[in-house]
């Protein structure tokens, strides 16, 4: 009953629409004219709705920025981070101008040279000199933004010396939950694969292997020390995913078959950025960004940050693999 | 040679509609096609953002629709990426790649170089069948067991391996897979054909120096494409020999649905490179011709030449070439070499330079110009701001250190649907508005189109511009929902907002689709040249004739941006504002826009 109604009422608009066209185009035939033909009149409305919608699209932008500027991720939690923010800082103040100023130079053009009967345009086919001035300006720009970017991306990258004091740890993958293991006091992970898993033995661990015994292997959450670099391994059960930290400008692709890493140094506790975002329940979170399967839209693991000591007091608690 | 030299055949219908190898034809087949695709993935958007803005709310269309994709009008998650990952692909590929290029390169390379036809008009039909029987492939894929690819439009392995991973990846991932490769073997036969055409058949005096931006444009993509899809077939075929033939080009060290797989040494980054190498010149198969088509509207409905002619050639040469040295900047997160992930930066971020060229050189045609707005120019300084908004968001997204961080987030969606999905929209519609009467002998409704302009543009940037924040916040793609994650609970408002400026679009579209098809068959009657065009298309009658020209081909004399040029008096040359390509040089006067 409801879609005859809606098939009826459909039928009635689109018939009542032809109507109107039809007698808009034998009116406009009467004037003389053609219903296609744009006069300089109806050209200059849409100028001016052009100019219109150039206010209207700045002012969202700006309502955008003050509305959910707040929504937007803290400061960064780990000290590359920090240049990661400055470099989009840089960035943003290069795009916005250019972004607003471009903007306006399109619509008040379009709006201030709308067709008029009298005037005669302007037969301006190239310029040398303009073509170069904005080729060269765009080229140096660039070149501040991608010496800028590649200096942060090598600091990024590099691996933490392995004589340096730091934490392992491996964060696992599989569909759809993250555990972390933490190498122990050897500082070593134990081999690992697929191959063995079995039983209890979740994430295959290689049980004859010395270094496996102190492995320390957590869910739900997991926790990180302030100001100690920490030297993340990435592993994956089944399909891709994808281990992203937000709050610490961390993000590295969990691939079945190859070892991926990254690392940073945490530089502020969970406590702390409750603080910082006036919000008592906030929780750093590791989230899966590769698409994984039905479940990926819900795959997460909480992470602590706290200070050296109350770390150590915490991994102290945890069992150690071969006690399992 | 074209392959019918009698203007007046006689057919039969079913060699005139169907398998026709007329080449306007054949564009009107690409036309209808790719819209009606375009009007499913259009549909399978505002679901899904149904679902993201209500999350878990039950809706009557949803039930209606998706029937057992969906359990009281909730969609299942698994569903959800499935509706996902076949509006991406059916928006990239079959509106924005075959819709827009097979129209549009299929119209126009004849008429404006001035040739009887394509090249080949039997691969031409061939072009076209095979894109009708990729489409229904995919279509049908939308109905078998385990539902639709669900992978994501970029179907990595192993989820598109393993059926176990998701159920997607069963009969529908395969029938996606056949699909695709038959479409890009369409892709192919199509590309060839308008290299070969615009190369070999052009026009006595048709210099490639007096060619129109657009068949520029539809030149560089087709070399693009030859260059990159079979890549993507390559790509393809390794993945169906793992999925169906038991090898290991791309899995290895698995444990799925309780044992481990026999598979071992293969790498899904392989895959990765292999699908972006294609899938980043993708970007620019959907952009070229778009900005090929509001060139010439610019330049045309402004009443100048468009500014930098050879600028625009070079701009799009390089980006063609640079199109190809960039895919890296969608891997910089998988643990590629940091010093490959650098040099992908540099050249990504080289792109910028051409492109910001473009955007210049658009905004000085619009300079001192006399200009008319009709929808098609609204859409074209709509296409000139889309590219500026979601381009400068590329400079964020190009930098390997910034992209850590905003990666694979909704910041992607909002840049890469203004960018591209914006960009190619308008591109394509422009060119609907303004060859409609090209196509159909008929006008569309300039009052109808404009407000369809309005609605558009407005529902798109409130669409896609409050997706930067999503992804700002954190905001991964590809959820079902945000609401099991704390930290985006204060974000359900933005979401709530999207969903409705969606619905909106949704809407807006009806009134074009109103508008094309009551137009098509009910508009007034097209003049042979409504907008006073130069280029060659102009020149031909109204009624569409086999050959084009009831006679010979017209010479071309000029470049097609002769607007408002004016003699040492101070007077239009020729008494109007427009110098057609067939009128002769003045003693004296100098072509390509030199005075
Ligand atoms: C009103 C129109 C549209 C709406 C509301 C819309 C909305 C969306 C949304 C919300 C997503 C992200 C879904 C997710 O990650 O969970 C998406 C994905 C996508 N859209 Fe659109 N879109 C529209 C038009 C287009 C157009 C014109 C294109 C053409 C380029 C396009 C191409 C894509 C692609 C390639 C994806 C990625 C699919 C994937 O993640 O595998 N969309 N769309
Ligand atoms: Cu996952
Ligand atoms: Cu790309």
């Amino acid at each position: 009953m409801i879609a005859l109604v809606a098939i009826v009422a459909v039928l009635l608009v689109i018939a009542t629409a032809v109507q109107i066209l039809k007698i808009a185009e034998l009116r406009a035939t009467e004037s003389g004219k053609e219903i296609y033909e744009i006069s300089a009149k109806q050209s200059k409305a849409q100028a001016l709705l052009l100019m219109v919608f150039l206010v209207a699209y700045f002012g969202f932008f700006a309502w955008q920025v003050w509305k959910w500027g707040g929504l937007m991720l803290p400061v960064s939690a780990s000290e590359h981070g920090v240049g990661v923010d400055e470099l989009m800082n840089i960035t943003l103040w290069f795009i916005i101008p250019v972004f607003i100023i471009t903007h306006i130079f399109l619509f008040w053009f379009s709006y201030k040279y709308s067709f008029s009967e009298t005037r005669k345009a302007l037969f301006f086919s190239h310029s040398n000199k303009l073509e170069m001035f904005w080729t060269i300006i765009p080229s140096i720009a660039l070149t501040v933004l991608i010496l800028v970017g590649l200096s942060n991306w090598n600091k990024i990258m590099t691996p933490v010396a392995s004589e340096q004091e730091h934490i392992l740890i491996e964060v696992y993958g599989q569909q759809f939950s993250w555990t972390a293991r933490y190498a122990g006091k050897d500082g070593k992970l134990g081999r690992a694969s697929v191959e063995y898993i079995e039983g209890v033995n979740a994430l295959g661990i290689d049980i004859s292997d010395e270094n496996a015994k102190d492995d320390k292997i957590v869910k739900g959450e997991f926790h990180l020390p302030k100001g100690v670099p920490v030297q993340f391994v990435f592993r994956s059960q089944d399909v891709m995913h994808s281990a992203y930290m937000p709050h610490f400008r961390a993000q590295m692709n969990v691939v079945p078959g190859l070892k991926t890493q990254f690392n940073f140094i945490p530089t502020i506790t969970s406590e702390e950025m409750k603080k910082i975002t006036n919000n008592e329940n906030f929780e750093y979170i590791l989230l899966c960004n590769k698409i994984c399967g039905a479940a990926h839209y819900n795959m997460q693991m909480d992470i602590v940050v706290e200070s050296k000591e109350d770390f150590e007091k915490w991994l102290a608690e945890q069992k150690e693999f071969s006690a399992e | 040679m074209s392959a019918h030299q009698h203007p007046h055949e006689e057919q039969d219908f079913l060699f005139k509609y169907v398998f026709s190898q007329d080449h306007k034809m054949i564009s009107k087949q690409f036309l209808i096609t790719g819209f009606i695709m375009g009007f499913i993935g259009l549909s399978m958007s505002t679901l899904f953002r149904l679902q993201l803005g209500f999350p878990g709310e039950s809706f009557w269309i949803i039930d209606f629709l998706l029937g057992s994709w969906a359990e009281n009008g909730v969609m299942l998650p698994d569903k959800y990426l499935a509706l996902v990952t076949m509006h991406g692909t059916i928006m990239v590929f079959f509106l924005l790649t075959a819709g827009l290029s097979g129209t549009f390169s299929n119209l126009l390379i004849p008429l404006q170089i001035g040739a009887r036809d394509m090249a080949s008009g039997f691969l031409n039909m061939l072009s076209y069948w095979f894109f009708f029987v990729s489409s229904v492939i995919m279509l049908i894929s939308l109905g078998v067991e385990g539902g639709a690819a669900s992978a994501g439009w970029t179907i990595y392995p192993p989820l598109s391996a393993l059926p176990q991973a998701i159920p997607g990846s069963g009969l529908g991932m395969t029938l996606w897979l056949v699909a695709m490769a038959i479409f890009i073997a369409s892709s192919l036969l199509g590309s060839l054909n308008y290299i070969v055409t615009i190369l070999n058949l052009r026009t006595k005096g048709m210099t490639m120096t007096r060619l129109p931006l657009t068949i520029w444009s539809f030149l560089i993509t087709a070399i693009v494409g030859v260059i990159s899809f079979p890549v993507l077939l390559a790509a393809a075929l390794l993945l169906v020999f793992d999925r169906s033939f038991g090898t290991s080009f791309y899995l290895s060290d698995i444990y799925i649905g309780g044992q481990v797989l026999e598979h071992a040494g293969g790498s899904p980054i392989l895959f990765e490179h292999l699908f972006w190498f294609l899938g980043h010149p993708e970007v620019y198969i959907v952009l070229l011709p778009a900005l090929g088509i509001t060139s010439e509207i610019v330049s045309t409905m402004s009443r100048k030449p468009i500014f930098g002619y050879r600028a625009m050639i070079t701009s799009m040469l390089a980006i063609g070439f640079l199109s190809a040295i960039v895919w890296g900047h969608h891997m910089f997160v998988t643990g590629m070499n940091p010093f490959l992930g650098a040099v992908f930066t540099f050249t990504t971020l080289l792109i910028a330079i051409p492109s910001a060229v473009k955007v210049f050189n658009y905004i000085t045609t619009l300079w001192k110009g006399n200009i008319k707005f009709s929808p098609a120019m609204l859409f074209s300084v709509g296409l000139v701001s889309t590219f500026i908004s979601g381009g400068l968001t590329g400079l964020i997204l190009g930098d390997s250190t910034l992209d850590i961080n905003v990666h694979d987030t909704y910041f992607v969606v909002g840049h890469f649907h203004i960018v591209m999905g914006l960009s190619g929209i308008f591109g394509m519609i422009a060119g609907v508005y303004h060859w409609f009467p090209k196509i159909f002998g008929r006008m569309l409704n300039n009052n109808l189109g404009n407000v369809h302009f309005w609605i558009t543009i407005v529902s798109a940037y409130g669409i896609f511009f409050p997706m930067h924040f999503l992804g700002l916040a954190g905001v991964p793609r590809r959820y079902y929902t945000n609401s099991e994650f704390p930290l985006f609970d204060n974000l359900f408002d933005i979401n709530t907002l999207i969903t409705w400026f969606a619905i909106l679009a949704f809407f807006g579209q009806l009134i074009f689709f109103f508008n094309f098809v009551y137009s098509a068959l009910r508009g007034p009657k097209a003049p042979q040249n409504p907008w006073k065009g130069n280029s060659l298309e102009w020149t031909t009658g109204v009624k569409h004739i086999h050959g084009n020209w009831p006679g010979e081909i017209p010479t071309v004399y000029r470049w097609p941006y002769d607007y408002s040029k004016l003699n040492d008096n101070g007077d239009y040359v020729t008494g109007e504002d427009f110098i057609p390509q067939t009128v002769p040089l003045a003693d004296g006067e100098k072509d390509g826009g030199e005075h």
